[in-house]
């Protein structure tokens, strides 16, 4: 077993607010630069993801948060202290794990046999400006093919120190997603082997795929018309 | 350096001081212009090690070199013919598709990911389209017909995908008639494909909620008269070559990884399988209705490039079955959802020029409904709403398990879209395949690892 890197990871205590709003959208169509025509511009929705879930969960996902239950006392953990929040959706479970405990969690996930999920199907990170102090998030997904299971487990970590704790450790086959994630969102894994650029060259600057990285593009003319480039173009809301 | 001599290739006909121009090269005048010749043996003062550490053969192999499927560039510290080193350098052919979808309607995105693994364009579109309607909730509603359209032409790429990665692992290791024969069949499931999408690539064919169009007419009979010539035609690789010396010398024990390996590694697909773990994503956790199909899943137990070749003949033969399946079971009925919302509002058909527009359509929203244009129109410009939140989708790819990760902030656009190529993942077995091998081994190995680049990078 390879040492928890716990000092490495700054966790920013943030409460988990009910319902994580995504956007707040105004008026129908999503236009802003001609009036409004339509009468529907006062129209204010917000978006939220999904709420978290209480018990039970449904389907083998109460299963696995006893197990985890279980096991995680070995390490002097309760569930509580290691996951802020369970969220359910389209029959799918996520964990949002508290960085500094995502270690004992996933050594916990591979190792205790009425867990076993072997396999590791790499991270995936998503960037949300819009929420203040949890900007980046790395959510990786594990197969369990003893059990025939899947869970999604979650991370953030706020923009000013985007580090999350790296996995390899545990999972090897981790190690070129977490390069791709840190190539690309510039979340830094604490305690990967090698974290170095994998799909862009590397001395580029900036991530590319943050939502402030410009997406790039030309205007395209036609018949003396101009169409902007993709990003500057109208957005449906 | 001074102390480096050439020979002059001419005799002297450079003169005295041509040589002291560049150390590297001697030049000399002629009527054309300066004239250098490179006459290098200057190794010995150039790639001296650094005192202390012994000398240390590096050697690119690629991103250019024709056995490493596309741009790959393999870098392989060497002592003599023996591999002590492998790494991968990847990201020749990153082309940001992800972020490329972040601005594009979730129908466009179809046309984006058929573009990443180019060799399973169907398998990328049915990943990305399967998490949609996941996350869209209507994955019980999509007709019978067109989740059987959908593996039709997942099998059929499955084929395809399999018969080039024979054809270019045997091209590579010598058995040039592997290439050919391998080409050869590709064609006809191409032909097939083609006639079944309209392209031989890059198909854009299954999309959220159904695929494009139905199957042509008289397209059920074209695709049975070849699944009834195929098996026979596929039989010329494996009696070539399963039984042969030379080719079992090349393989055997080469590229070994068992399953202990696999499973550290996160590795899925045919390598998986040639470690004996009878794994698939279509029967594990069936989706389009995988589930009422009577196929086997092949395994060998020699986790080498032999076994992995192995799995892959058996495999297409698998998929065979499947098509042939898939056949009886089609019934009429529609290809898309039948949430107008959500739906795709014409059907292609074939005119006299090809296949384009559907006519009865365009005279239904041109002279017939206001309300059928507006809806056209913004459906096509606009697109439809995703509900937020985020979802996970797993499909057996070609290469193993192909995941597709959605996030959608409820917009007409996705918020994020992460593709875990079955080749990226794959790919990092190339250190432990190769090291301790011969360098020649290494093109075999990753040959049955069979990453596509597009994939790889996307």
């Amino acid at each position: 077993m390879t040492e928890i890197p716990q000092t490495s990871v700054d966790v920013v205590p943030v409460d988990v607010p009910t319902l994580p709003v995504v956007d707040v959208r105004k008026g129908m169509f999503g236009g802003g630069q001609s009036g409004d025509t339509s009468g529907y511009g006062g129209v204010v929705r917000r978006v939220e993801f999904p709420a978290p879930a209480q018990r039970p969960f449904g389907s083998y996902f109460d299963d696995v948060a006893d197990e985890l239950n279980a096991c995680l006392a070995d390490d002097g953990l309760s569930f509580d202290d290691a996951v802020e929040a369970v969220v359910l959706q389209a029959d799918e479970i996520t964990f949002h794990v508290r960085p500094e405990h995502l270690l004992a969690f996933v050594t916990r996930l591979r190792d205790e046999p009425s867990l076993r999920f072997e396999i590791c199907t790499g991270v995936s990170g998503v960037h949300y400006p819009q929420m203040a102090g949890r900007e980046f998030h790395a959510v990786w997904h594990f197969l369990s093919i003893t059990h025939n299971r899947r869970i999604r487990v979650e991370v953030s970590a706020p923009a000013e120190h985007p580090h999350v704790p790296s996995i390899v450790s545990i999972y090897p086959a981790d190690d070129w997603h977490e390069r791709e994630a840190f190539d690309m969102f510039g979340i830094v894994f604490d305690g990967h082997p090698g974290l170095t650029r994998i799909l862009m060259p590397d001395d580029w600057v900036g991530f590319p795929q943050r939502k402030d990285y410009p997406l790039g593009g030309i205007p395209v003319e036609y018949k003396g018309a101009t169409i902007p480039p993709p990003d500057q173009r109208r957005s449906y809301s | 350096m001074a102390d480096v001599t050439y020979e002059e290739p001419y005799g002297d006909v450079l003169g005295e001081d041509s040589a002291a121009d560049d150390i590297y090269a001697g030049a000399y005048d002629t009527t054309e212009g300066r004239v250098y010749t490179v006459t290098g043996a200057d190794w010995d003062s150039v790639l001296a090690p650094p005192e202390g550490e012994k000398e240390r053969v590096v050697v690119n192999m690629g991103p250019q070199h024709p056995s490493t499927h596309g741009v790959l560039r393999l870098i392989l510290e060497l002592e003599g013919e023996t591999v002590t080193e492998a790494r991968c350098g990847i990201g020749y052919l990153h082309t940001g598709i992800e972020k490329n979808l972040e601005y594009r309607t979730w129908t466009q995105a179809v046309a984006y990911v058929t573009r990443m693994d180019y060799l399973a364009p169907i398998a990328n579109e049915a990943g990305y389209v399967y998490a949609v309607e996941k996350l869209l909730g209507i994955v019980d509603d999509v007709p019978e017909r067109a989740q059987l359209v959908r593996i039709i032409t997942l099998e059929l790429n499955r084929i395809q995908s399999h018969l080039v990665c024979l054809a270019t692992g045997g091209f590579e290791m010598g058995a040039l008639t592997a290439m050919t024969n391998g080409f050869r069949d590709r064609e006809l499931v191409l032909d097939l494909l083609e006639m079944i999408t309209g392209l031989r690539m890059n198909h854009a064919f299954i999309r959220p909620g159904g695929v494009a169009q139905d199957i042509p007419e008289g397209g059920v009979a074209k695709i049975r008269e070849v699944m009834r010539k195929l098996p026979n035609q596929l039989d010329g690789v494996p009696q070539l070559l399963v039984d042969n010396g030379i080719w079992k010398d090349r393989t055997s024990g080469v590229g070994y990884l068992d399953l202990a390996g696999c499973m550290a590694l996160g590795i899925t697909g045919p390598v998986l399988r040639a470690a004996g773990l009878p794994y698939d994503v279509r029967k594990a956790q069936p989706y389009f209705g995988y589930e009422k199909f009577d196929f086997d899943v092949p395994t060998a137990d020699t986790c080498d490039v032999y076994g992995r070749f192995l799995v892959r003949l058996e495999e297409m033969n698998q998929s065979i079955r499947i098509v042939e399946q898939a056949l009886d079971m089609l019934e009429p009925g529609p290809v898309m959802v039948a949430d107008k919302k959500i739906a795709w509002p014409a059907q292609l058909s074939i005119g006299g020029d090809g296949m384009g527009n559907s006519l009865e359509h365009i005279r239904h929203i041109m002279g017939e409904s206001m309300e059928a244009l507006i809806h056209h129109f913004k459906i096509v410009t606009e697109g439809f709403h995703v509900p937020a939140g985020q979802v996970y989708s797993a499909i057996e790819a070609p290469r193993g398990e192909l995941g597709v990760h959605i996030v959608s902030d409820g917009g007409t656009r996705p918020y994020r879209v992460h593709f875990r190529d079955p080749s990226f993942n794959n790919l990092q077995a190339t250190a432990a395949m190769c090291e301790g091998g011969q360098v020649a081994d290494v093109i075999g190995a990753v040959a049955s690892i069979d990453p596509v680049m597009g994939g790889v990078d996307r």
